[in-house]
């Protein structure tokens, strides 16, 4: 029988990617949560007043788990916007993302700019007290948390963090314009109240974090060109949720399904979301459908889009994203089909 | 009494392909090299379609490496129940069914529709490192040996890319892998 992926594999694949992009073993991450420089006071939890709290205005489903999120640039520094679609961030850069479920927190991950070259991705796994984190072992940790009967939450080891993150051009995902924009999507999935001190484009270019100055973002957040309401909300999610890979920058792309929302795209032009799904033949067939590939969205059916199909499934040829969730998000899935089935026009 | 010669079904297989596995002369070209390691990594084993001939069966060098045959369809699998047997291939050995589903092996000519025509060398790698599909996506299924053939240097795994790109162009668009049925629901 097959053998699985073992740890020691990871590890190889880990040490070979690093030394591919930059000739060297990369930097190790610090073996405490403590130490990466989130807490001013570890021992109570007390932020640092560096690090900046956000809110991306599509989050990424990870089976209902509460996060929250902070980043952190290194003091005269900003951020390289000249790509509106990849920005480029100062070296030093910290991101954190904290989940809990059921009230406990489990998780704390962390995205480190330690060179030029070198990203360092971790994890930090909780106490149960909730006290401390402590770093993650490079093959992650299976079964961390209970997230629903029968059904565990596993901490992605640091493959599986690139796996994602290395998918565009640029690794921070979350943090960008239209994730970070004023114009706030009410219908988006899960989205969160906006909490006072909270960091969005106006905040960033108010305090100088932007590079070179986007005066434009304030004055028209960048904002989906959508159809309707719903289909802004169904857009914004598909792009915030399978847009890491599914975009022209990845292998993903070659397939043609491209679910990255550009911001710096034409105004006007039909989102790459909407054009690349609505009545698209794809390569994919939903089982027991006849052809090569069903449509990935079948105007005025649902049951008959291969893209409804894979949200839904969490059997492992099938389900979408890949990684990162076992449950179905059944939110988005409700917004979904009533789009497809409500929005768009079947074919005569 | 009479002598009985048996063949394993491996040696059988190269002696019908007439395969050489010869080493690559010192210098080789990257080509050359991946040529020998698809060779004697048996790569042809389960990517390039069997059909029967006079000594049984051999591997269709006219399909080389383009997996599971398009026309072969996808037959219902068979049944293992909780026996010792648990999984089981089709005749062209490029289909299995197991408990994880059924699997067809990928097409790995360098056609941009159905092959690897559009993968880069750092995609072909990562499917490696990653044993995701592509790098990114689903997981390589079994009985794909990923998890062995992640420890090959990148250096032989580029090789073996570079020998991928210069293979006849095969269009054969090879059936998507095929989820297990769903675990019955617990009875009441």
């Amino acid at each position: 029988m097959p053998t699985p992926l073992r740890p020691a594999a990871l590890l190889l694949g880990l040490l070979a990617l690093g030394a591919a992009g930059a000739g060297s073993a990369p930097p190790e991450p610090p073996p405490t949560l403590a130490e990466t420089g989130l807490y001013a006071d570890p021992a109570t939890l007390r932020l640092a007043p560096s690090v900046l709290f956000y809110q991306p205005q599509y989050p990424l489903w990870t089976d209902g788990a509460a996060k929250a999120r902070w980043i952190f640039l290194p003091p005269g520094s900003a951020i390289d916007v000249s790509d509106p679609d990849a920005w480029e961030f100062p070296v030093g850069t910290k991101l954190w993302k904290e989940f809990a479920f059921g009230g406990r927190r489990v998780e704390t991950r962390f995205l480190w700019r330690a060179t030029a070259n070198d990203w360092v991705f971790a994890t930090y796994v909780w106490n149960d007290a909730g006290t401390a984190a402590i770093l993650a072992p490079v093959d992650g940790v299976a079964g961390a948390a209970e997230i629903a009967p029968g059904l565990r939450h596993d901490l992605p080891g640091r493959l599986d963090c690139r796996a994602c993150h290395e998918s565009a051009r640029v690794e921070v995902l979350g943090f960008s314009a239209l994730q970070l924009s004023d114009d706030r999507d009410p219908l988006a999935p899960h989205a969160e109240t906006l909490r006072p001190g909270a960091v969005t484009l106006a905040a960033l270019e108010e305090r100088g974090l932007l590079s070179p100055a986007r005066p434009e973002w304030v004055a028209r957040p960048p904002r989906i060109p959508a159809a309707t309401p719903r289909e802004r909300a169904v857009l914004g999610y598909l792009s915030g949720n399978c847009g890491a890979c599914h975009n022209a920058d990845n292998p993903a792309g070659t397939t043609g399904l491209l679910l990255r929302q550009l911001v710096g795209s034409r105004e006007g032009s039909v989102p790459p979301a909407r054009a690349t799904t609505v009545g698209v033949e794809g390569g994919w067939l939903i089982p027991g459908a006849s052809g090569h590939g069903s449509l990935r969205v079948a105007p005025g059916d649902p049951d008959g889009s291969a893209l409804v199909y894979r949200m839904a499934s969490r059997r492992p040829a099938s389900q979408m994203p890949p990684l990162g969730t076992k449950v179905p998000d059944r939110e988005a899935l409700e917004l979904v089909r009533g789009w497809v089935a409500e929005e768009l026009t079947p074919r005569r | 009494m009479r002598t009985t010669t048996t063949l394993t079904l491996p040696i059988l297989l190269a002696l019908s392909a007439g395969a050489s596995a010869a080493p690559p002369a010192p210098g080789a070209s990257p080509e050359e090299r991946g040529g020998y390691l698809v060779r004697i990594m048996s790569c042809n084993d389960c990517h390039t379609p069997l059909k029967m001939g006079p000594k049984g069966p051999e591997p269709d060098m006219g399909r080389m490496l383009s997996g599971h045959p398009e026309s072969f369809g996808v037959p219902a699998a068979p049944s293992h129940g909780d026996g010792a047997w648990v999984w089981s291939g089709t005749g062209t050995n490029t289909a299995f069914a197991g408990p994880w589903g059924i699997t067809f092996t990928a097409n790995l000519t360098p056609d941009p529709e159905t092959g690897l025509g559009k993968w880069t060398e750092k995609t072909f790698l990562e499917t490696f490192r990653t044993g995701r599909h592509m790098g990114h996506g689903r997981p390589v299924r079994p009985p794909m040996p990923v998890y062995w053939i992640s420890q090959a240097t990148d250096d032989d795994l580029k090789a073996i890319y570079a020998y991928l790109r210069t293979i006849p162009a095969v269009r054969n668009r090879v059936p998507q892998p095929v989820d297990p049925p769903e675990p019955a629901a617990p009875a009441k």
